[in-house]
């Protein structure tokens, strides 16, 4: 527990004195224990780990970390050993052993953990020569992997809390200015330049004035804000502390979605020890001004990412939008000024207040400043967390970083900004990607998910999917989001069943463009844009199935059939093991036959064939 | 459970905004929120059992039915459905014979497909009783299953 803190020169000598503590040429392990790599089951490696450092009596001469999430969850668990940074990845616990006594004892590389590429096979030693890193611009996501998230002498030892001392020290106009200059922009889905939503805050009239972070992260496919609240929880705080200090406000909220525990668990704990050491409540390191922050679980509804039926939630009402005739920022929460910033925005203050906000607004491209964490899952190969300078290329993300498709298979395209984004085709992969490049193609930032597609996914069927969603998600408030949204819902599960009519594509669009023009919040006025993008880009494949009545990525039960090639097939009886319904039959190293009638294309054989010799047309 | 539910209004200071975090430690403790619970959650916080009511219908988060004793969560989410989610949900509502948010009738099973679980790396994610399994398939679904006690 640290003393409560009680000046900036306090400060400054107690991150000294941590520093001088700690040697960096100690031997360290550094273990991931992100919920990605939990699911991997980090946990169990990592108390392997202790056990074997403390049975060997290692404990003064080997440091051991456990941190949040690096973002390469493709790999985990993983494992960095310091000071060479040697980077070990699918760790087991059957390895702990061998690390310790080769690697740690010996100074020795296990070639076997090393991660190697999926398309060259070559091997990397290091953490920052995995192509995966080495391109990344890891400026906020890159402290992860630096700090315990349960441990503020770690955050300390990193110059945490810096920028807030600075802060203090400037007045609330100043920091505003800063904040403009750098030219921040939301990230979390609008974009909205966080320095005038600051602006307006601090000069509206009314108090007490409220700060909130958003972590309702709801976009399916994207996670970099559990990432960070679950990986470094002081750096979203000591953006919130100098946000509010800017605007004038006393009371914070932290609004974070209930399906993510381990955040939860790490913001309390991060706002316990803020308080204890004098970032948060009364007279904050001696500068007069006071902030706290409460927290509040939402409750599982999409739209509560929505700015005003957040404020209803936290209210402790139902999550419904209003129109939003008055800014949040004369009346959000409980009617007095608001200021709400996403989770990745508040963590890039304390950047800009450190370097201020000329370097901010050096990186990126002209009307999208600094670097982006961006969510890239799907059928590709590295999946994980990457953070980039605005404008980079699309392809340098997916193939460079991403390391490309799945199963070398070809590229169809990538789905970016959630349930109110769009479908980028492959015509477009040299695009930079900022705010206004993505708007212009039909797809949006949104939070920064990137979900890449290969041929065998169908775009109807991805429509109907964000379509399916968008429904279930809609409040019910407003009538042509309500509606709407179920009406394209039925028109495309009608045509992924094979009973599309002719005229149901321009039907959509019509319907499309009067849910735009008449939905009350942003849920609903982007709700459409699943469904127009893939017609635009997709339009031949809706016409497929619409007029052949034929699915070409093989994804719509009712329009496919199950075969075997009698070719490929080695009579293994695998299919025939695993088919719930008896369908597919045969002898021993016989080819075998899939019977049409019985089989409800379940999918059960195509996953089991190591032969690739189930065919589906 | 009066008991119970007052202890948590206290643990919030009785603070109404904390509505929905109040009613979500509820429904950890009882497992889902009965009639009687609502009830006591008007009653100890001071607000009318129509808005108690409204935001227990209005969040998915909370049920009014009890849950099964094995909680098994299909993740929905977009890198989910394109690596194959919804062939797996097929494959345990038919093991189960129950629909998506359902129970089944020995109170053994519920199940529900979820919006993203954050973990879209992993995808296809299932969550048996809070714990994470990845890279989940149909034929490593039914195993889990299996395991659970399920017999097919």
């Amino acid at each position: 527990m640290t003393s409560k803190i009680k000046s900036f020169s306090e400060l400054k000598q107690l991150q000294e004195k941590i520093k001088a503590s700690r040697d960096p040429q100690k031997l360290r392990i550094t273990i991931c224990v992100g919920t990605g790599c939990l699911a991997h089951g980090a946990m169990n490696v990592a108390d392997a780990f202790s056990e074997e450092i403390d049975r060997r009596g290692l404990s003064v001469k080997i440091d051991f970390r456990k941190t949040g999430c690096h973002g390469f969850c493709e790999r985990g668990p993983m494992v960095i050993i310091a000071p060479e940074n040697i980077f070990y990845q699918h760790v087991a616990v059957k390895d702990v052993g061998e690390i310790v006594e080769k690697t740690l004892l010996k100074g020795e590389i296990i070639d076997s953990l090393l991660y190697a590429d999926p398309q060259t096979d070559e091997k990397y030693v290091r953490e920052d020569e995995v192509p995966f890193y080495k391109r990344q611009t890891r400026t906020v996501f890159g402290m992860n992997s630096k700090v315990d998230p349960k441990n503020l002498e770690d955050y300390l030892a990193v110059d945490g809390y810096s920028a807030l001392a600075k802060a203090l020290a400037m007045k609330p106009a100043e920091i505003i200015r800063e904040v403009v200059t750098a030219n921040l922009r939301g990230r979390g889905g609008g974009g909205f330049p966080a320095g005038r939503k600051w602006e307006e805050t601090s000069k509206a009239a009314g108090t007490p004035k409220y700060v909130i972070c958003n972590a309702d992260e709801g976009d399916p496919g994207a996670y970099m804000d559990r990432s960070l609240l679950e990986g470094n929880p002081h750096l979203v705080l000591e953006g919130m502390i100098i946000g509010a200090y800017a605007i004038g406000s006393n009371e914070g909220y932290i609004y974070v979605r209930n399906e993510y525990p381990l955040a939860v668990e790490n913001i309390n704990i991060a706002i316990k020890q803020a308080r204890e050491a004098g970032f948060l409540g009364e007279n904050i390191l001696g500068s007069g001004f006071s902030f706290d922050i409460k927290v509040n679980r939402g409750g599982g509804a999409f739209v509560c990412g929505e700015s005003s039926a957040l404020f209803a939630s936290l209210e402790g009402r139902a999550g419904e939008p209003r129109a939003k005739y008055v800014h949040a920022t004369e009346k959000g929460l409980y009617d007095k000024p608001t200021n709400l910033n996403n989770v990745e925005t508040w963590a890039n203050v304390p950047f800009i207040i450190n370097n201020g906000g000329d370097w901010y607004a050096g990186i990126g491209t002209d009307r999208s400043k600094g670097t982006k964490i961006f969510s890239l899952v799907g059928k590709i190969n590295n999946t994980g967390l990457v953070e980039v300078p605005m404008g980079t290329k699309l392809r340098e993300i997916v193939f460079d970083i991403g390391g490309g498709i799945l199963n070398n298979r070809k590229f169809k395209a990538i789905q970016t900004g959630g349930p109110s984004g769009g479908c980028i085709p492959e015509e477009y992969l040299d695009m930079p990607v900022d705010y206004d490049e993505l708007t212009k193609v039909g797809s949006m930032m949104g939070s920064g998910g990137m979900i890449v597609m290969d041929e065998g996914t169908c775009m109807v069927d991805l429509a109907r999917y964000f379509t399916n969603f968008l429904a279930n998600e809609s409040c019910g408030k407003c009538v042509p989001c309500r509606e709407g949204t179920q009406r394209m819902r039925e028109i495309l599960v009608d045509i992924t069943e094979g009973k599309g009519r002719e005229g149901d594509i321009e039907l959509l669009e019509s319907l499309a463009a009067s849910i735009k023009d008449g939905a009350l919040c942003a849920l609903g006025t982007s709700a459409p844009n699943p469904v127009l993008s893939t017609i635009r880009y997709f339009r031949d494949e809706y016409e497929a199935h619409i007029k052949e009545k034929r699915c070409p990525a093989g994804v719509c039960k009712s329009l496919i059939t199950y075969g075997v090639d009698s070719e490929k097939c080695t009579g293994c009886t695998l299919c025939a093991k695993v088919c719930p319904v008896g369908a597919a039959t045969g002898e021993k190293k016989k080819a075998h036959k899939i019977d049409s009638d019985k089989c409800t294309r379940c999918g059960a054989c195509r996953e089991s064939c190591q032969f690739d010799a189930i065919i589906v047309r | 459970m009066e008991e119970k539910v007052k202890e948590i209004v206290q643990g919030y200071g009785g603070d109404k905004s904390y509505l929905v975090p109040v009613m979500q430690d509820v429904q950890k403790e009882l497992g889902y929120l009965s009639k009687e619970a609502l009830m006591a959650i008007s009653a100890n916080l001071g607000v009318p059992v129509s808005r108690v009511y409204e935001v227990a219908t209005f969040y998915k988060a909370f049920s009014l039915k009890p849950k099964g004793r094995h909680h098994i969560s299909l993740c929905m989410g977009t890198a989910c459905h394109v690596r194959g989610a919804e062939f797996i949900a097929a494959n345990i509502t038919s093991m189960l014979g129950i629909r998506d948010g359902e129970t089944t009738a020995d109170l053994e099973y519920s199940f529900e497909t979820v919006g993203c679980l954050g973990a879209c790396a992993l995808g296809p994610i299932v969550v048996v009783d809070g714990e994470y399994h990845g890279e989940m398939n149909i034929a490593k679904t039914t195993k889990l299953l299996k395991k659970l006690g399920k017999k097919v």
